[in-house]
């Protein structure tokens, strides 16, 4: 049986650390040693979320507090004294006793090492990038001085998909952390995007690797709303302002009583765009609510588009919002 | 039928009257099968019928000498047996008649005798005296190319299912005490003490839980756990029920690897014939034990070896690795808490639990027990499978065992332990395998496949070839493994291609480290260390390859100049003929010359030349 | 699904009752994604999207993940693959002598693509880099045969001694 729909933040994720040290005071503690800061967390705690709390900044690139667990990207390393290879911080739990260094000469070697694997398998387009200000890739490079790709070879070449009207996905700037996949598997009637294919030729994709409007994608943004990079942006923003230029402002959907939250996204104190921030306690986030919000905050809303017959068409807003029979009975 | 002992007896008189007839025996693993065994089995049929000749005609599994198949071995009541390499179809006829009808063993076709308590021939090697086995116990493989591995009797009849038998009526934890005394480690590779694996097992609370063979053997050069499946498939059953057993489980999986048709096939049988008899299954020997095991068969992926990615494929999934802690033997197999060995490790089981723990420590060394079978391939005289006690150095299975370099050339490394292992040198050889040596010197005893190599061999193309394999078996999760080593196989291409430049061996080394210690997974961490070792022990090779641009070896092709020695050449044109770009010009009975430009260095022309007066430089 | 000749109805065909078949085998066995692939592509000869889509509702799981775990195995084909592995030689010493003409005779002959196969699955064409036989370029390997010094006239003689 597959999971569940569950949308529980992690007790471990930094921001519940104290709520749960009140709250699960029977739950026993660990107290280890971070760059000679000694922390004492519950037991179970990972050491990224133990040094998290403790205000020791780790990055992270695949650590999603919603999914935890994945240990892929690698770029949270850390040295723990005793320890045969650098563990990913994400997935190692606090013990007692444990010393551990983040930002050690090993440490901060291996993490550029990482940045510049990444971007020698990256289009490094940063110049015209929609995510450039806010690309966790670009920031980590910027924190660990990495000028560019050391290694040169082979780079991924596959055609940027453009056939979903909403999402503008590019996966030659993908670093394959798989956030997008496992909020999108999160929500059993979705699980629309998988890895497929697998070592150097490995990508996130719909099934039968088709774009993603042939798939069964409902446009509802989960996936961009976790892109740490610039392979999944919105289309609406796309071209409107460099992320200094906007501020945000978040706002709650008031469609239904869950109450998911969404940015609008504003220059020059006009919004241009609304983008999905979180989903509500038990909803996946709906392209319905999104949408409902464009039209009633943006003056200059795109033409909503709906899939019929397999392919995506201008619709009216009353169709789009699932209005219609509403509309009819108030004429 | 609970009553083993019962059942033995029938069984042992059987067999004893099968070893009293006069037989045929042909040797049909993979390897035997695919240099004709078949057909030799089909010559000896009709020789036999044709001849009307009262001889048995059976088979077995590969008794280790792969230098010698398709090998048959003749065995006469009250005479030694005899195993004779290298027969084919047409051999057939003057086998039978010289030593099934003429009663004298074919001298020149023998490779070894077995002689029991009979008398030796004279002019055959002694199976314990004859070099390749001199040097070899046959524990684990003692059955490999003896019995019949699709007969159960057989097995029963030379000790088999006495361990379980023995086994239910022991105390569990007594069992796990057992192996901890073997000091059995893990065979797959890893190394891990098994009693200690067994015993975390043991303690997972868990309602149910699961036992898990590993017969996803991949590496290039390796086929232990193929040659136990296919000769002795109900070692490792009894095995995976003996830990079953101890540690509480009821089901059992067997991970195959798909290329491996025949070992699924003879396993299916074996458990078909254990069932049948009230071996496995439920109320195993009326003890109220239940055991089953069921086969999964691969689907091609060499990650799969990784524990947890096999079991993820297991489940059904991507075979991608999952992050350790926690490990299977508190969440496993659908979360259970799984003991997970590979085929060797279980096929040493029923032997540890009916000899006793102190006889299999009493072979091998301090921190390394017992027996270990190995492959060997390369550029050997004898390649085939051995099983050595731990502690024999690497010298003495080359020079005594695999009867030295072929065709007398010198010996330059030998790879350990597959892509994952490294490459070890002359000064290396007296260096004891035991998993701890073996990784101080920066290989590793992996699944125990060892390829030989000698001066012909470039290090340089041999660390390209692993990493072109681990690079292309990569399952793409983690960044180091998936971005790092397609980076070490492009720096080393570049290399063997004559652009590597000075910054390449430091950034090698660089990126060689950070994959090591930042990867995921065992595949991914130990993926580097064919280019550290060969970077740690032929240095002089890659910087001779980038900064003369010359490949010592003579084979990188783009690094190579095909030369004509004036003082031998003929003129006869044999190479101008041969060669397949017109790159070779020369009036007949001249000296003739390669045109450099023209050259494409395929070789064609060297092995035309019947005076070796064409020479790579 | 098959269309039937007469009526032009879709029917099932042989193939699909026996996958049929084997998804009763395997619903709800838990795991049994690997084994019905194995099955399916043993009774089809490679994998194609309706079969996929077919497993992938049947055994409940995202069509996402069923790509997925058909694309990480080696074993698993999307396009039906050949009887007979045709691999091309286009190293220096194949290309040189002529090895391109030769892969266009096979083009033409059998009438497909680079990584081809014939409709009757006879034949898969594929081009390989070297396959070390450069002293008998241009050379070809049907399965495990090599054949080399070839001339386009000698290739359909060759192609049919393969059925």
């Amino acid at each position: 049986m597959r999971k569940l729909c569950k949308f529980v933040p992690s007790v471990f994720s930094h921001q519940t650390i104290t709520l749960t040290l009140k709250e699960e005071i029977q739950l026993s503690t660990v107290t280890l040693t971070i760059n000679g800061q000694e922390v004492t967390v519950p037991a179970g705690t990972t050491v990224l979320d133990a040094a998290l709390g403790a205000g020791i900044f780790i990055p992270t690139f695949c650590h999603d507090p919603n999914f935890p667990g994945y240990g892929g990207c690698r770029i949270c390393v850390v040295e723990i004294k005793g320890a045969r290879n650098m563990p990913a911080s994400c997935v190692t739990a606090a013990a007692n006793g444990m010393v551990v260094e983040t930002e050690s000469p090993a440490v901060v070697e291996t993490r550029k090492t990482i940045l510049e694997l990444m971007l020698a398998n990256h289009p490094v387009d940063c110049l015209t990038c929609e995510k450039s200000g806010e690309c966790k890739l670009q920031d980590f490079c910027f924190r660990y001085d990495v000028k560019g790709p050391k290694f040169v070879g082979e780079k991924k070449d596959q055609p940027l998909d453009t056939s979903n009207p909403y999402i503008t996905r590019d996966t030659n700037k993908c670093i394959l952390c798989g956030r997008c996949v496992r909020s999108c598997n999160d929500v059993e009637d979705r699980s629309v995007i998988n890895f497929a294919y697998r070592g150097f030729k490995t990508k996130v994709a719909p099934a039968m690797d088709s774009g993603l409007a042939e798939s069964a994608c409902v446009s509802c943004s989960r996936c961009v709303a976790v892109c740490p990079v610039g392979a999944l942006t919105y289309t609406s923003t796309a071209g409107k302002g460099r992320v200094w230029e906007v501020e945000k402002e978040q706002v709650t959907c008031g469609w239904c009583e869950s109450g998911c939250l969404f940015d609008l996204v504003k220059k020059d104190g006009k919004v241009i765009g609304v983008v999905a921030k979180a989903s509500g306690e038990g909803r996946p986030l709906c392209l319905k609510g999104r949408l409902g919000m464009e039209l009633r905050y943006n003056d200059q809303p795109l033409k909503p588009m709906l899939k019929k017959d397999d392919e995506y068409v201008e619709v009216s807003w009353t169709e789009a919002l699932g209005l219609d029979d509403i509309m009819e009975k108030l004429k | 039928m609970s009553n083993l002992k019962e059942m033995r007896s029938g069984i042992e008189e059987q067999y004893k009257a099968k070893l009293n007839r006069p037989r045929i025996v042909v040797g049909l693993g993979t390897c035997g099968i695919a240099a004709g065994g078949n057909k030799v089995m089909k010559a000896i049929k009709d020789e036999v019928a044709n001849r009307k000749l009262d001889v048995d005609v059976d088979f077995t599994s590969c008794i280790g000498m792969c230098f010698a198949e398709p090998a048959v071995e003749i065995a006469l009541p009250g005479t030694p047996s005899v195993v004779y390499g290298g027969i084919y179809p047409d051999k057939v006829a003057q086998l039978i008649e010289g030593h099934v009808i003429g009663k004298k063993p074919v001298t020149e076709l023998a490779a070894i005798q077995i002689t029991g308590d009979a008398t030796p021939f004279d002019g055959i090697p002694v199976m314990e005296k004859s070099g390749y086995y001199a040097k070899q116990v046959r524990s684990v493989t003692s059955r490999l190319g003896r019995t019949n591995p699709e007969s159960i009797g057989d097995y029963i009849a030379t000790g088999g299912y006495a361990a379980i038998d023995k086994a239910i009526s022991m105390d569990r934890l007594d069992i796990i005490n057992e192996i901890k005394k073997s000091g059995l480690r893990g065979r797959g590779g890893g190394g891990f003490p098994t009693g200690n694996k067994w015993q975390f097992v043991h303690d997972a609370v868990g309602d149910k839980k699961y036992i898990v063979c590993n017969a996803d053997e991949g590496d290039p050069g390796a086929f232990m756990d193929r040659s136990v499946l296919e000769g002795d498939p109900h070692a490792v059953l009894e095995g995976m029920m003996v830990a079953g057993y101890s540690i509480g489980a009821d089901e059992g999986v067997i991970y195959c690897r798909a290329e491996y048709p025949l070992a699924i096939k003879r396993l299916n049988l074996a458990i078909e014939e254990a069932e049948k008899m009230g071996l496995m299954g439920d109320n195993i020997l009326g003890s109220g034990f239940n055991f089953t095991v069921r086969i999964k068969a691969g689907a091609g992926a060499f990650v799969c070896g990784e524990e947890t990615a096999l079991l993820n494929s297991i489940e059904g999934q991507r075979g991608m690795p999952r992050v350790r802690p926690p490990f299977p033997a508190h969440k496993g197999l659908w979360q259970k808490p799984t003991c997970l060995n590979n085929v060797e490790t279980f096929a040493n089981i029923p032997f540890i639990i009916r000899n006793g723990g102190e006889w299999y420590a009493s072979m091998g060394t301090e921190k390394s027990k017992g027996s270990k079978v190995f492959c060997l391939t390369g550029k050997i005289n004898n390649t085939g499978l051995c099983e050595v006690p731990m502690g024999i150095t690497m010298g003495e299975i080359l020079n005594d065992i695999a009867g030295g370099i072929l065709g007398g050339k010198k010996f330059k490394a030998v790879q350990s332990g597959g892509p994952s292992g490294g490459c070890l040198p002359t000064e290396q050889l007296g260096l004891p395998i035991d998993y701890d040596s073996l990784i101080s010197a920066g290989a590793m005893m992996g699944s125990g496949g060892l390829v030989f190599m000698d001066e012909t061999t470039c290090m340089v193309d041999v660390a390209k070839f692993f990493l072109n394999f681990t690079q292309l078996e990569s399952c793409g999760k983690c960044t180091p493994c998936r971005e790092g080593t397609k980076r070490l196989l492009e720096t080393l291409i570049r290399i063997t291609e004559g652009a590597g430049t000075a910054e390449d061996i430091p950034n090698l080394e660089r990126l060689a480290k950070v994959i090591k210690s930042s990867a995921l997974c065992a595949l991914g961490q130990t993926a580097p260390n064919p280019v550290l070792t060969t970077l740690r022990y032929f240095r002089d090779e890659y910087e001779a390859h980038i900064n003369d641009k010359k490949c010592p070896a003579g084979v990188c092709p783009e690094l190579l100049t095909f030369v004509i020695l004036k003082d031998k050449c003929v003129g006869c044109g044999l190479c101008l003929k041969a060669c397949p770009v017109s790159a070779i010009a020369g009036e007949k009975k001249e000296v003739h010359k390669i045109d450099g430009a023209k050259c494409i260095k395929c070789g064609a022309c060297v092995p035309t030349c019947k005076l070796n007066a064409i020479i790579k430089a | 699904m098959a269309v039937c000749k007469c009526t032009g109805e879709q029917v099932e065909s042989p193939q699909d009752v026996q996958l049929n078949e084997l998804l009763d085998h395997y619903r709800g066995y838990a795991g049994g994604l690997i084994p019905v692939l194995q099955g399916a592509q043993e009774i089809y000869g490679y994998l194609p999207a309706e079969v996929l889509e077919t497993i992938s509702q049947e055994l409940k799981l995202p069509f996402s993940e069923v790509f997925g775990v058909v694309t990480f195995y080696a074993q698993f084909h999307l396009k039906p693959r050949g009887r007979n592995i045709i691999r091309v030689c286009l190293g220096t010493a194949c290309h040189v002598l002529g090895g391109s003409k030769i892969f266009q005779a096979l083009k033409d002959e059998l009438g497909v693509e680079n990584g081809g196969t014939t409709e009757d699955l006879r034949f898969t064409l594929e081009s390989v880099a070297c396959i070390g036989a450069c002293g008998l370029a241009p050379c070809i390997m049907i399965n495990d045969d090599t054949h080399g010094r070839l001339v386009t006239s000698a290739l359909k003689n060759i192609l049919e001694q393969y059925k």
